[in-house]
C-alpha cells in the first residue's frame, strides 16, 4: 500500500504531504510562542511601575548578539545544504549541513555559559518575573534548538542513505527540516530584542 | 442495478487484500493503520469515558447523602481517601477536577476526533490510510502515556490534581503532587492532538480520492477539518500555561501568582508581581474552542446518520459548511465569556458577550439545517437515528441555556452554580456522548462486518434518555436558587439551598440508573463483534465512499481505488432507480 504525494506534488494542490505538515507544526509553534510573547506583555504592562529591569541591565548583550549571528548564519548554512542536494552535490550537502549542525551547538554552548552565570549570581526564575519569562522563553527556545539539531544530525548520518533509494524525497526531507531550522532561528530574532534590549 | 452487484464481487478480494503477514504487535498493538488506530482511541476513549463516569458516581453519593459512609465499596478507597467509608473533602475535589479532565481530554475527544475521525475520515475521503501513518501511531501512543499519567496520579502522596478541571492558579501552584502530575500528563495530551491534527488536516487536503471536490465531501468530513484547527491553534497556548504553572511549581517563578498572597494565614514563599487571570486568559483561549473540539464531530456524526435515515440530502449543506467555518473562526474570540466574573472591566465584557451572541448564529444555522433536513422525509428509526434524533433537542437545551451565560449581566447571578454544569453537561452529555453512540452503531458494521442488535440498541437508548435527562435538568432548578458548584456537601450546609436539596438525591438515582442503562450497551458491544448479524459493505445503504470498501476494510482499505462521481447526499433522487445513489457510482454503472 502507498500513500500518495509523499514525494511528488498533488497537481491541485501543488503542495506534497510533508510541506503542508511542517507549515501546520509551524503554525501550531506560533501559537506556543506567540503564547508566551503574550504573556510577557501582560507581565510587563502589569508590573508595578519601576520595577521592570531593562535586559541589558541583567542579561549579556554581547553575548546574546554573537549567538544572534551564529543562528543567522546556521539558517543561510541549511539553505545551502539543501541547494547543494538540488545541485546533486552530496558531498557539499554533508558538509553545509555538518556546519549547520555545529552552529547550533556553539549556540548552546554560548547559552549554557549565560545561563551559568545567571545561577551563579542567584539570578534564578523564582527571583522575579522577567527572569521567570527570560528562563521559559530562552529554555523553550533551547529545546527547539536542540530538536532540530537531533533532526538534522539524523539526516546528516543514518537518514542519508534515502538519498541513494530516493534523493527527492530525502531532498524534501532536509528541506522541511530547514524550514523548522528558520522557524528557531525566527523566534530568536524576536527573542533578542524583547528580552535583551528592550 | 450495479450498486448491489459490487458487494459480492468484492468478497473474494478482500480476503486476498487483508493478507498480510505483520506479527501480533506490528498488526493490533503498534500498527500504523489508521483502522486499528481508531478501534484503539475508541475503545481507550470509552473506557476512560467508563471510568469517569465511575468517579462522579462516586460524588454523587457524597452529594445525595453527605458525609454519610459509602456501603461496601467505600473501604476499598482507603483511609486517607474514604475513611471508614465516608469521603474526605479533598477526595471529593481530586475526583470532581479529575472527572472533568478525563471525561473531556481522555474521553470524549479521543473517541470523537482519535476514534471516528481515525477510522471515518481516510474511509470516507477514499484514501488508503492518514497521510502520515506513523505520526498516527505516535500520536495514539502520547495520548496513552499521557492517559497512564493522569491515572498515576491518583497514587502520589496527596492524591490525584484537585483543583478542578481548570486549575485555575493560585490555587493550582501551591497544590500538591497530583497537579504536576496533571501538567505533565496535559502536556502529553496536548502532543497527541497537535500529531493527530496536522495529520487529519494533511490527509482531507491531500488524500481526496478523484472527483471528491471539496463540496463533494461529507459534512463529517467538515467537521473533522475544522476541529483539527481548532485543536492544531487552540491547545499550544495551553501548553504554554502549562509550562509555566510548572515553572510556577518546581522552579518558584511568580507567573501566576501575585504579590502579597497569603496562605493559610502565612505569606506564601513566593516573590509575587504575577497574575493569576493569565492562566484563566491561556486556559479559556484553549478550553472555548475545546468546547466546539468536542460538539462539531458530534455534528459531523449526527449529520451522517440523519442524511442516511432520513433518506434525503442534507438541508443546506453548503451554508452548513459555511457556518461551521465561521463557527471554527468565531470560537477563537469568545474566551473570556469564561471570565466575566473576574473584574475584567465591561469594556473587555461588552466585546466578549457581542462575539458570543455572534457566534450562537452559526450554531443554530447548524442546528435548524439538521432539524429541517428531517422535514418530508420517510424516517428509519434505527437505532443510530434514534440517538441522533435525541442529540436535536438535547444540543439545543444545551445551547439556548448557554445563552444567559454569554450575557455578562445575566452570567453573574449564574456563575459556578450549577446551572453551569447544567448547561455544559447538556451540550456534552446527551449531546455528544449521544451522537457519539450513534456512531459507534452507525459505523459499527463498517469496522467489523456485523450490525449490532437493535433491541438492545434499544433497551439502550430509551432508558439512558429518561435518566440523562433526570440528572442534568434538577441542576437548572438548583443553579437559579443559587447552589454553587464544587460544594463537597451539595449544599447542605447553606440555607437558601434548603428548597432544592432534595433534588440531590433524585440526581444521584438518575446517575445510577443512567449507569445501569448503559449494561445493555457493553452486553450488545461485545455480542456483537461475534454474533452480530452478518452484513454487507453498505448495510444502510448509504451514499457515502466509506460503503465501498469492503467490511471491515483490509490494510489499505479499498479494493479499486474509489472515485467520486457525485455529491455526498444524492438520497431519493428522481428517476434514479433505488432510494440511494452512492457517491462511487459512476453515470453508466447508476442508469445500467
Amino acid at each position: 500500500m502507498e500513500i500518495p504525494f509523499t514525494v511528488a506534488e498533488r497537481p491541485d494542490t501543488g503542495l506534497n504531504n510533508g510541506k503542508i505538515g511542517i507549515w501546520l507544526f509551524l503554525a501550531s509553534e506560533v501559537m506556543l510562542f506567540g503564547a508566551l510573547f503574550a504573556s510577557y506583555l501582560m507581565m510587563r504592562i502589569g508590573a508595578a511601575p519601576g520595577t521592570w529591569p531593562r535586559g541589558d541591565s541583567i542579561l549579556n548583550v554581547p553575548l546574546a548578539t554573537v549567538n544572534t549571528v551564529v543562528l543567522i548564519s546556521s539558517s543561510v548554512t541549511m539553505v545551502m545544504a539543501w541547494a547543494s542536494l538540488k545541485r546533486n552535490d552530496f558531498l557539499k550537502f554533508r558538509l553545509f549541513l555538518g556546519l549547520t549542525i555545529l552552529a547550533g551547538f556553539v549556540f548552546l554552548t554560548i547559552k549554557f555559559f549565560e545561563y551559568s552565570a545567571k545561577f551563579h549570581h542567584g539570578l534564578l526564575p523564582s527571583k522575579n518575573t522577567f527572569l521567570a519569562i527570560y528562563f521559559t522563553l530562552t529554555g523553550l527556545h533551547g529545546l527547539h534548538v536542540i530538536g532540530g539539531m537531533a533532526i538534522n544530525a539524523y539526516l546528516w548520518g543514518p537518514g542519508a542513505k534515502l538519498w541513494k533509494t530516493d534523493p527527492e524525497h530525502f531532498t524534501n526531507r532536509v528541506e522541511n527540516s530547514g524550514l523548522f531550522w528558520h522557524f528557531v532561528d525566527l523566534v530568536w530574532i524576536f527573542l533578542f530584542p524583547v528580552l535583551y534590549l528592550l | 442495478m450495479a450498486t448491489l452487484e459490487t458487494a459480492p464481487a468484492h468478497e473474494a478480494e478482500h480476503e486476498h487484500a487483508g493478507h498480510e503477514h505483520l506479527g501480533f504487535w506490528r498488526q493490533y498493538v503498534f500498527s500504523t493503520d489508521h483502522k486499528v488506530i481508531g478501534i484503539q482511541y475508541a475503545v481507550t476513549g470509552l473506557l476512560f469515558l467508563f471510568f469517569g463516569f465511575c468517579l462522579v458516581m462516586l460524588m454523587r453519593w457524597q452529594l445525595a447523602y453527605p458525609g454519610r459512609a459509602l456501603p461496601w465499596l467505600g473501604k476499598l478507597f482507603g483511609e486517607d481517601r474514604m475513611p471508614g467509608g465516608s469521603m474526605l473533602p479533598e477526595f471529593y475535589n481530586q475526583l470532581g477536577a479529575m472527572h472533568g479532565t478525563i471525561m473531556v481530554f481522555m474521553g470524549v475527544v479521543p473517541l470523537a476526533v482519535g476514534g471516528f475521525g481515525n477510522f471515518v475520515l481516510p474511509l470516507q475521503i477514499g484514501a488508503p490510510d492518514m497521510a502520515f501513518p506513523k505520526i498516527n501511531l505516535a500520536s495514539y501512543w502520547s495520548y496513552f502515556l499521557g492517559g497512564v499519567t493522569m491515572l498515576a496520579s491518583f497514587f502520589v502522596p496527596g492524591g490525584a490534581a484537585q483543583s478542578g478541571w481548570t486549575s485555575y492558579a493560585p490555587l493550582s501552584v501551591i497544590a500538591g503532587q497530583g497537579q504536576t502530575m496533571w501538567l505533565f500528563g496535559m502536556i502529553f495530551l496536548i502532543t497527541s492532538s497537535l500529531l493527530g491534527s496536522i495529520n487529519f488536516i494533511v490527509t482531507t487536503v491531500q488524500l481526496r480520492a478523484p472527483g471528491l471536490s471539496w463540496f463533494r465531501l461529507p459534512f463529517f468530513v467538515w467537521a473533522q477539518l475544522v476541529t483539527s484547527f481548532l485543536l492544531l491553534l487552540a491547545f499550544p497556548p495551553l501548553e504554554a500555561a502549562g509550562v509555566m504553572q510548572l515553572m510556577d511549581r518546581l522552579a518558584g517563578s511568580s507567573f501566576f501568582m501575585p504579590s502579597g498572597l497569603v496562605v493559610s494565614g502565612q505569606a506564601a514563599p513566593y516573590t509575587g508581581g504575577g497574575n493569576p487571570l493569565l492562566w484563566q486568559h491561556l486556559f479559556w483561549f484553549l478550553a472555548h474552542p475545546e468546547v466546539y473540539v468536542l460538539i462539531l464531530p458530534a455534528f459531523g456524526i449526527v449529520s451522517e446518520v440523519i442524511a442516511n435515515n432520513t433518506r434525503k440530502p442534507l438541508f443546506g449543506y453548503k451554508l452548513m459548511v459555511y457556518s461551521l467555518w465561521f463557527l471554527g473562526f468565531m470560537s477563537f474570540v469568545v474566551w473570556a465569556h469564561h471570565m466575566f466574573f473576574t473584574g475584567m472591566g465591561t469594556t473587555m465584557a461588552a466585546f466578549f458577550q457581542t462575539t458570543t451572541m455572534i457566534i450562537s448564529i452559526p450554531s443554530v444555522v447548524l442546528l435548524s439545517s439538521l432539524l429541517l433536513s428531517l422535514w418530508g422525509g420517510s424516517i428509519r428509526f434505527t437505532t443510530p437515528m434514534l440517538f441522533a434524533l435525541a442529540f436535536l433537542p438535547m444540543f439545543g437545551i444545551g445551547g439556548l441555556t448557554g445563552l444567559p451565560l454569554g450575557l455578562s449581566a445575566a452570567d453573574i447571578p449564574l456563575h459556578d452554580t450549577y446551572y453551569v454544569i447544567g448547561h455544559f453537561h447538556y451540550v456534552v452529555a446527551p449531546g455528544t456522548l449521544f451522537a457519539l453512540f450513534a456512531g459507534i452503531y452507525y459505523w459499527f458494521p463498517k469496522a467489523t462486518g456485523r450490525k449490532m442488535n437493535e433491541f438492545l440498541g434499544k433497551l439502550h437508548f430509551w432508558p439512558s434518555l429518561v435518566f440523562i435527562n433526570g440528572v442534568f435538568m434538577p441542576m437548572f432548578i438548583q443553579g437559579f436558587a443559587g447552589v454553587s458548584r464544587r460544594l463537597y456537601d451539595g449544599g447542605a450546609s447553606y440555607d437558601f439551598a434548603k428548597g432544592v436539596i432534595h433534588w440531590n438525591v433524585f440526581m444521584s438515582i438518575s446517575a445510577w440508573g443512567l449507569a445501569l442503562a448503559q449494561i445493555p450497551f457493553i452486553i450488545n458491544f461485545f455480542m456483537s463483534i461475534r454474533r452480530g448479524e452478518k452484513v454487507g459493505d453498505n448495510p444502510w445503504e448509504a451514499t457515502t465512499l466509506e460503503w465501498a470498501a469492503p467490511s471491515p476494510p483490509p490494510h489499505g482499505n479499498f479494493v479499486t481505488a474509489p472515485e467520486a462521481y457525485r455529491g455526498p447526499y444524492e438520497y431519493s433522487v428522481p428517476g434514479h432507480p433505488t432510494d440511494f445513489t452512492p457517491q462511487f457510482l459512476s453515470a453508466t454503472q447508476q442508469a445500467g
